[in-house]
């Protein structure tokens, strides 16, 4: 035995070379998280850039224009907003109804298991395709016609997969505790989830509607298919107007070549970015709120 | 149980007035089935009105599957199935037209864990009044029950503060005024000191033998001591074979810890197995 | 028995008493409204399976008169895409290879960004820096894609030219990069949340045996967590296939079988919007295509979907 080296002596861990092999990865790895970083400040910058200098009140407040110095984004703006509104009122019931439904009710059966692998397929569908079937069936079938209705019908199929996939998780959180004390207490099943399960999901909740939401306001591509026409200077009044949202107005002005138009892309980029962050500012405010409530 | 059954007729049976009235709840031929696992069989027991009754047993024993049964809590559980019968003052608690809901309402539960609600200390002792339609004084009802649950001194400046501020034992004895106010005939409790200190738990268990004027109680507990110290009955189960857990013997608490008719009896409680 | 439901409280119990009173008088109430509630959360999760059923058959149907006139074979099989020039030509294959050119120079940049971003951020970050990062991740998913396409048509590929000075201004080169680097942030978290499973034990068992924090990585973090990150990679690529807005404003609207990344294409999303976008009647056979188009994007995706999902559930270890 003595004679024999021993196993420690028969290894080679060679621990300098290990230690550089893994600091030069080490610099590889942050050198890849800075792509990502690198590229939202160059984004960032080179759209504030271009954009700020046409940012004034009348370009909030005038319709488009073939002149670059006179056009707004008034249509588009109110076009979108009236998209949030009524994405919003369809969304959160259906979104949150079957939350509770898959989460509260539904027996662990061959139905519950097609619901939720169709929801996460949805979640994976292109917008491009929605756009497709809003077309089809709200345009077309139903003769909606090119309305906000049938714009706000198409995005709210299209959120619904991540308004019940939050509302879910959020749901899910609330501890089985909650709830046995609440049956223990002789309340029905209803009263559970309406006094007990709701409330203490509701920051959940709240956070992924607006995360539906930010994603419906930013989709141009299922709203082209269903409005087609993107010169409006009106301003929908009623569901069955025809309208026209901020990403739509940014492409026409992107795809135009003059120099000016692209600023004016910028300018409203910043507009709709302006509304998204803060809408994801919201978001994380309410999720970091809720977690401290959570840790106490 | 015959003649219990038949006497539920007239609406207020009152305590005392003949022998099976003593009696607020019964098991009889009780088994529970987890899909086709069986985790209690053939339960008797008769329990006590105004009586502290300890369950006691190893772990697996199905005591707190029993102890669910008496508020169908169990109906909760997925492929739970429940055979025989749990009379409450001469109504079959698992009859078809019986509401589970409503059995719930008549007899309340404290779990292991303090478990209030994220609201307010008030919210969650009106809670059960508000879901159960209570048209009366909530002010007053709320209060009654902090001062049965000894816990009124210590928060009636702050009943509108969250619950989840208070103590571990704040918090359980909050649990159990929670239950109180719809006030429940029985009070089941699941292992109600298992998270909480030494200080906190004597407090629990003056709380039960104050409560017991009023309520009838059946504790789960593992502490022996605790059995002995707050119980007049004790129900001792054990796992058998087929692992369903089966009662053993069902006595008065003295005679259980002194002079148990079973040796299993005797060696579980001098500790020789647990 | 009086009434076998009725539960009777003793004497005594007054609060008990009222509340039985109560509950007996709205029995019948709360049973309908549970009832309904119910019906309405089921009809609410039908929603989305009616979704499903409708995209199908709106594309099937739409698509049909489609397929009378140009067979199933000639479409996916034509090299020549020209449904509003004289003379007509259905084959889809330009515009499927589009697609891909454009999606593979994506997948060339997001992959291994995406899966080294999510290495750093789950093995080496510090908590201060993760809080900093996940944020910034969050918000570049967040940007609107016909943001990308403007990054990508006024500031990429200007930048590109410089390099390469025969690059056209709509170039599958472009709109191929900028689409990488819009779907790091979901290859990132996919695989970062894979790897966040891993249990601690498996690290600390690597450690115990002296291997350095790459080793860690490397040999036990990423192959324990590689069904997921695999997952990870697949739906990052449906997603760049099924992406629209950014391929529609920089890509061109030239279908073309090239393979060649400097030259202009038309991917299949941006057919469907610049037919959508142009006068062309309803009903007609040209508008039509869209649905044909629409049928196979959405079986590509929906292939690449299923297969993700199978991937993690096939290969996920048991921990």
């Amino acid at each position: 035995m003595a004679t024999n080296p021993s196993i420690q002596e028969q290894l080679n861990p060679r621990l300098s070379y290990r230690k550089k092999l893994g600091s030069v990865v080490y610099f590889l790895l942050l050198a890849a998280v800075l792509v990502g970083i690198v590229s939202l400040i160059v984004l960032l910058a080179r759209i504030l850039f271009e954009g700020i200098p046409w940012l004034s009140w009348h370009f909030i407040s005038d319709y488009p224009s073939r002149f670059p110095e006179r056009a707004g984004l008034k249509s588009a703006l109110f076009g979108t907003l009236w998209i949030m509104g009524l994405v919003a009122a369809f969304t959160i019931p259906i979104g949150v109804g079957a939350a509770v439904y898959l989460e509260e009710y539904s027996p662990k059966n061959w139905f519950s298991n097609i619901i939720e692998v169709n929801i996460s397929n949805l979640a994976g569908v292109p917008s491009i395709v929605y756009g497709l079937l809003g077309l089809a069936l709200f345009v077309q079938w139903m003769a909606i016609g090119r309305t906000v209705l049938a714009g706000a019908l198409t995005l709210t199929l299209l959120v619904l997969p991540i308004i019940i996939l939050a509302s879910r998780e959020a749901i899910r959180g609330v501890p089985d505790a909650y709830r046995q004390a609440g049956y223990a207490l002789g309340a029905d099943q209803w009263q559970v989830v309406r006094r007990i399960v709701l409330p203490s999901a509701l920051p959940g909740i709240l956070t992924g509607t607006i995360l539906a939401l930010s994603r419906a306001i930013g989709e141009a591509a299922p709203v082209i298919a269903i409005s087609a026409l993107v010169y409006l200077t009106f301003v929908p009044t009623d569901p069955l107007d025809r309208f026209t949202v901020l990403p739509i107005q940014i492409y026409t002005w992107v795809s135009r070549p003059q120099d000016e138009f692209r600023g004016l892309a910028a300018a409203g980029i910043i507009v709709l970015l302006v509304i998204l962050l803060s809408m994801n500012a919201i978001a994380i405010y309410l999720r970091n709120k809720y977690q401290q409530r959570s840790r106490e | 149980m015959v003649q219990s059954q038949q006497e539920s007729e007239t609406l207020e049976p009152v305590a005392g007035q003949s022998q099976s009235d003593e009696n607020v709840l019964a098991a009889r031929n009780l088994s529970v089935w987890y899909g086709n696992f069986r985790a209690v069989r053939d339960i008797n027991l008769d329990v006590k009105r105004n009586s502290v009754l300890a369950l006691i047993g190893p772990s697996g024993c199905g005591k707190s599957t029993l102890l669910r049964c008496f508020n169908r809590m169990n109906d909760l559980v997925l492929n739970s199935r429940v055979e025989g019968q749990i009379i409450y003052n001469g109504t079959d608690l698992y009859a078809p037209s019986t509401d589970s809901t409503e059995v719930r309402a008549r007899v309340g539960m404290v779990f292991q864990k303090p478990n209030p609600f994220p609201k307010t200390i008030f919210e969650n002792v009106a809670f059960g009044l508000r879901v159960n339609g209570f048209k009366g004084n909530l002010q007053e009802a709320v209060e009654r029950s902090l001062r049965q649950s000894a816990l009124w001194e210590e928060v009636k400046d702050r009943l509108n503060s969250s619950a989840l501020e208070l103590s571990g034992g704040q918090q359980q004895r909050l649990c159990i005024a929670r239950a109180l106010a719809v006030e429940p005939e029985v009070i089941l409790m699941d292992e109600p000191c298992s998270a909480l200190d030494p200080v906190a738990t004597l407090a629990i268990e003056d709380l039960i033998r104050q409560l017991v004027a009023k309520y009838t109680i059946i504790i789960v507990t593992h502490n022996m001591q605790q059995a002995a110290r707050v119980s007049h009955e004790t129900a001792f189960l054990m796992v058998g074979e087929d692992r369903a857990g089966y009662l053993v013997e069902m006595d008065a608490t003295d005679k259980i810890f002194t002079n148990p008719s079973h040796e299993q009896t005797e060696a579980y409680i001098t500790g020789r197995f647990s | 028995m009086a009434s076998g439901d009725i539960l009777h409280p003793s004497s005594g119990f007054e609060t008990a008493e009222i509340l039985a009173t109560e509950r007996r008088k709205r029995r019948r109430r709360t049973k309908i409204q549970g009832k309904l509630v119910k019906w309405f959360f089921i009809s609410c999760a039908l929603v989305s399976v009616l979704t499903t059923i409708g995209i199908v058959v709106s594309l099937i149907v739409q698509a049909w008169d489609f397929f009378i006139e140009v067979s199933v074979w000639e479409f996916i099989t034509g090299t020549r895409w020209t449904p509003l020039l004289k003379p007509q030509s259905f084959g889809v294959l330009p515009l499927v290879v589009g697609t891909l050119l454009v999606s593979s120079l994506a997948a060339a940049v997001a992959l291994p960004v995406g899966l080294a971003t999510a290495v750093y951020m789950a093995e080496y970050a510090p908590e201060k820096l993760r809080r900093i990062i996940k944020p910034v991740l969050e918000v570049l998913a967040g940007i609107p894609t016909v943001v990308y396409g403007y990054f990508a048509l006024t500031f990429v590929t200007p930048l590109l030219q410089g390099v390469i000075p025969n690059l056209i201004v709509f170039n599958a080169l472009s709109a191929g990069l900028v689409m990488g680097i819009m779907i790091i942030p979901m290859i990132s978290s996919l695989s970062e949340d894979a790897m966040i499973a891993v249990p601690r034990s498996l690290r600390e068992a690597a450690y115990a045996l002296g291997a350095t924090k790459f080793e860690v990585a490397r040999k036990v973090v990423v192959p324990a967590a590689l069904s997921g990150i695999v997952a990870a990679f697949i739906l990052g690529i449906s997603r760049a296939i099924g992406e629209t807005m950014l391929v529609t404003i920089a890509a061109g609207s030239t279908p073309r079988m090239t393979f060649n990344p400097i030259e202009g294409i038309q991917a299949m999303t941006a057919f469907i919007v610049q037919l959508s976008l142009g006068e062309t009647p309803h009903g007609s056979l040209e508008y039509n295509t869209i649905f044909a188009v629409g049928i196979l994007l959405f079986a590509m995706t929906l292939l690449m979907n299923l297969l993700g999902f199978w991937v993690v559930r096939r290969w996920r270890m048991k921990y």
